[in-house]
């Protein structure tokens, strides 16, 4: 390892009208070097990268590459500096072959494929990446495409690599085979850049990690010397205890029933393939799984809002132990049986709230029907709108004001406050911590634990592991609409869970064969 | 605060030669104006500084044009709207049926259903009504026909919006081509009407072959009838819309579909009330049209006031009480022209042309009370001389 900076940010400034996305940042990245950025949502960190691959150009401070000043004005410049980027979102064709995409908008002249599957391979035996090159995209799995774009970058030569939340879309063990690649680019004298916000992938691939807050660069440590709680302290500016209070589950009764329910989509692809389970009060359910497995059509068909191909849905109501079934009901029907479900979706302002409306009226949206008048009710919405925003501690101007004017984490205050407003006995949640920052993230877990306690049935989609690890009482997990296995959130390990969360496709691969 | 910056080279020496310099970010951003900029005080002022300028660039470019006097041409478009009495009940009369227009689609367009046949909708129900007068009239009582009269043109309203609602409902068909083409269809009906009703191939059916059901005049005031009943109707749609259940259907089915199916809201329902709603209301404006103003019917007769409805109600942002202003600037800005068009002997070209430059600064200026724009400090325009500007 030497001791040239591969790149150097010296007091970099970028500024969008009076939003300033990045301020004074300085940092640097050797050769041989695995740099992590770590910040939360809005901090800054993609911004920063942005600069270096050239898509965005600094208002002020400069950029120093191999000790020499660059001025990226292109991602075209940025290549000619051997920095290349891997997005979040890839940028590929997806009717073009790997060896195709990877050659796309190289100018030289001649497009010679043998050529080119020769340097792919010989790129993939270095770093060690399985890559078929005359696979087309869309026959790819998501890892497949993160490799595609990886080595499309390196066939370029990039020396600098940036990847952008990469292990978003891995199972754990894709994740190590990644990790496993990074580090040989480490050992091949490369400077990796990786963006991400998991504490504990930073901690296990990284040699330092620079920490973004608020736009600035609030300090760079060495990752051997620090620990977890150091860094979300750093990154969060304030003492944050990380710990996930898990009571016992206590008097669990069959609350919901799912059993071989089918649900097929418009162009005939099984979203549901005989899903059977059973949610209990007074635990947390939580259903792991790669994004797309089908979680959203699940808790879609429990909430009345999917289509049903076969299968039932039963709920014992808690009251009279009454069975009640919800198959081919919508959500008004399920309401009016005296089903009490509540259902955090996914898509929070395009599903459980309305953006353009104020805290009010999107309080009203569970509850407008009550009564016989024609006419709205606005005064109990707006009592529950303010005892909600004081509770939770929402930061809005008022109830009035309309809901997309709030950030990401007060959004999700007012939607889980509404839902848990009505005394639900089933309470579902999709990723209700995407994009929130860490103690907002935090208040959600203890209204789910809260709700438990209360004797409510929490069922609960999320994508970090570590989390449903520490939060969940069973997770269940789902792989291309399929339950592979409930395991106990105890005592599994997330390699257990990786493996089930792959399994059914690794089964359709085995047919195919 | 700032620490010492190392010297600044120029780009140029340290490029690597491979490095072609392209400039890929503009001079300017479009910035989306934050919440405490967005004040009713800044809107109001935008808004004013928009028409100034668009009556000094049309004074401006009279000047070069004609050679009059642009102050005595607005001065004349002022007296055209308002001038006299005469002239300033036929603007509010003008004023009330697009006002009635507007209300219908009002409901319509806030569920983000494009109906682009109110015209039609109008048209049909006014023919309705002609008919009632046309084989009712003289035959039974005249409430009788009244009855009859303001039952028919709802109807014809009501059946010709509510058919393609229940398309988009149950099919999804496009509702805009639909409505669009349901237009035409009332058209070749009026077509129809004329050649049975009046065997002298005349292009309309007059007052003298509808004598019946005609409005009572109130005080003396022919349109005073028409004028009340739309300010009436135009307080029950600000209610509907603001303060009733069916109201807050609308909003939420046309914010998002998604979140209606998610609190359980029958999405076809909606849509199919709404337009029930929205006929009746079209049918109303072709009874006005009709029994309470020209007392005659002929294929032109709505004049495009369906789709001049549009313009009203988006610029109003769907409210109703604010679309009695926007009604008021688009009927004074037409009787107005048409007034400087006989009283200087102008093209009616040049009246439309200066209608047009106002509106487009009007509906233009709508941009900077959203947005602002903002010097890009990177870029090399600025460098030189540094700092920033608010334009």
């Amino acid at each position: 390892m030497n001791n040239v900076a591969a790149v150097e940010l010296v007091n970099v400034t970028k500024t969008f009208g009076s939003v300033v996305a990045n301020r004074n940042v300085n940092m640097d990245v050797k050769k041989g070097e695995i740099l992590a950025i770590l910040g939360e949502n809005g901090s800054g960190k993609t911004t920063l990268m942005n600069m270096l691959s050239g898509i965005y150009h600094p208002d002020e401070g400069q950029i120093f590459i191999d000790g020499k000043e660059a001025q990226i004005s292109s991602p075209k410049d940025a290549f000619a500096y051997r920095i290349g980027m891997i997005h979040q979102h890839f940028k590929l064709v997806d009717i073009f072959t790997a060896a195709e995409n990877i050659v796309l908008g190289i100018d030289d002249g001649k497009f010679d494929p043998k050529g080119i599957s020769k340097k792919v391979e010989e790129i993939s035996a270095k770093y060690g990446f399985e890559i078929d090159p005359s696979k087309k995209i869309y026959e790819m799995a998501v890892s497949e495409k993160q490799t595609v774009e990886i080595v499309k970058v390196l066939y370029r030569g990039a020396d600098i690599l940036i990847l952008d939340e990469p292990t978003a879309v891995l199972t754990p063990q894709e994740t190590q085979k990644l990790f496993a690649v990074l580090r040989q680019m480490r050992a091949d004298g490369k400077a990796v850049i990786i963006i991400t916000h998991k504490l504990h992938e930073v901690l296990s691939i990284s040699d330092r990690v620079a920490i973004l807050r608020k736009g600035e660069h609030i300090a760079t440590v060495n990752t051997a010397e620090t620990s977890e709680t150091e860094l979300t302290e750093l990154m969060v500016g304030q003492k944050v205890a990380l710990n996930i209070e898990r009571d016992a589950p206590q008097g669990c009764l069959d609350r919901l029933t799912v059993s071989h329910v089918n649900c097929v989509s418009r162009e005939g692809v099984k979203l549901l393939d005989d899903v059977s389970f059973t949610a209990k009060s007074g635990e947390i359910l939580g259903i792991a799984g790669i994004a797309g497995s089908g979680q959203r059509e699940l808790l879609e068909a429990i909430a009345g809002l999917q289509h049903l191909d076969g299968g039932e849905i039963t709920y014992v109501n808690p009251k009279n132990g009454e069975i009640v079934n919800l198959r081919d009901k919508n959500p008004k029907q399920i309401k009016e049986l005296g089903v009490r479900l509540s259902f955090v979706p996914e898509d929070r302002l395009g599903m459980g709230l309305v953006g353009n409306m104020d805290i009010t009226d999107n309080m009203m949206l569970r509850s407008y029907r009550r009564g016989k008048s024609m006419f709205l009710d606005r005064k109990r919405p707006k009592n529950l709108a303010e005892e909600i925003i004081k509770s939770l501690q929402v930061v809005t101007p008022g109830a009035g004001t309309p809901v997309r004017r709030l950030s990401g984490g007060n959004v999700q205050k007012v939607l889980v406050g509404r839902e848990i407003a009505s005394a639900p006995s089933v309470l579902m949640v999709a990723y209700p911590v995407r994009g929130l920052d860490i103690n907002s993230s935090y208040t959600i877990y203890n209204l789910l634990n809260t709700q438990k306690r209360n004797g409510v049935a929490v069922i609960f989609v999320g994508e970090d592991l570590d989390v449903l690890m520490e939060l969940c009482d069973r997770i269940m997990v789902i792989g291309s609409g399929k339950i592979t296995g409930i395991v106990d959130g105890r005592s599994c390990t997330k390699e257990e869970i990786g493996y089930l969360m792959t399994k059914t496709e690794k089964a359709e691969e085995g047919e195919n064969a | 605060m700032k620490k010492e910056k190392k010297s600044v080279k120029t780009a140029e020496n340290t490029l690597p030669s491979a490095v072609k310099k392209t400039e890929r970010e503009l001079p300017f951003y479009v910035v989306k104006r934050g919440d405490a900029e967005q004040t009713f005080g800044r809107a109001a002022l935008i808004r004013a500084s928009a028409i100034v300028i668009a009556l000094l660039l049309c004074g401006i470019a009279t000047i070069f044009v004609t050679g009059d006097n642009p102050i005595s041409i607005y001065a004349t478009m002022f007296k055209g709207a308002f001038g006299d009495a005469h002239n300033l009940w036929k603007t509010l009369q003008d004023l009330a049926i697009l006002l009635c227009v507007s209300l219908a689609v009002t409901p319509a367009f806030k569920m983000r259903f494009w109906n682009t046949g109110a015209e039609g909708q109008v048209l049909i129900s006014a023919l309705a009504t002609a008919m009632c007068m046309f084989y009712f009239g003289g035959a039974v009582p005249t409430p009788v026909l009244m009855l009859i009269m303001v039952a028919g043109s709802v109807l014809a309203g009501v059946i010709w919006a509510v058919i393609p609602a229940i398309f988009k409902a149950f099919w999804g068909t496009n509702e805009t081509l639909f409505t669009l083409m349901m237009n035409y269809v009332a058209i070749q009906l009026v077509e129809v009407f004329l050649k049975v009703a009046d065997k002298s191939g005349s292009n309309t059916v007059g007052p003298s072959l509808l004598k019946h059901g005609w409005f009572p005049e109130l005080f003396g005031q022919k349109y005073l009838l028409n004028i009340l009943i739309v300010a009436v109707l135009t307080v029950l749609v600000y209610i509907y819309l603001k303060y009733s259940k069916h109201g807050y259907e609308i909003s939420v089915v046309g914010e998002s579909e998604n979140t209606a199916r998610y609190i359980g809201v029958n999405v076809k329902k909606v849509i199919i009330r709404t337009m029930v709603v929205s006929g009746a209301l079209c049918g109303v404006a072709g009874l006005l049209l009709v029994a309470g103003t020209s007392h005659s019917i002929d294929s032109n007769l709505v004049g495009g006031r369906g789709f001049t409805a549009i313009m009203v109600s988006w610029l109003a942002k769907f409210n109703p009480l604010m679309m009695v202003l926007t009604t008021l600037l688009l009927v004074f800005l037409n009787r107005g022209s048409a007034e400087v068009t006989t009283k200087f002997g102008l093209n009616t070209a040049y009246s439309e042309i200066l209608t047009g430059v106002i509106l487009f600064f009007i509906i233009g200026c709508e941009f900077f009370i959203q947005y602002k724009i903002v010097a890009n400090r990177s870029h090399k325009l600025f460098k030189k001389k540094g700092g920033s500007e608010n334009v």
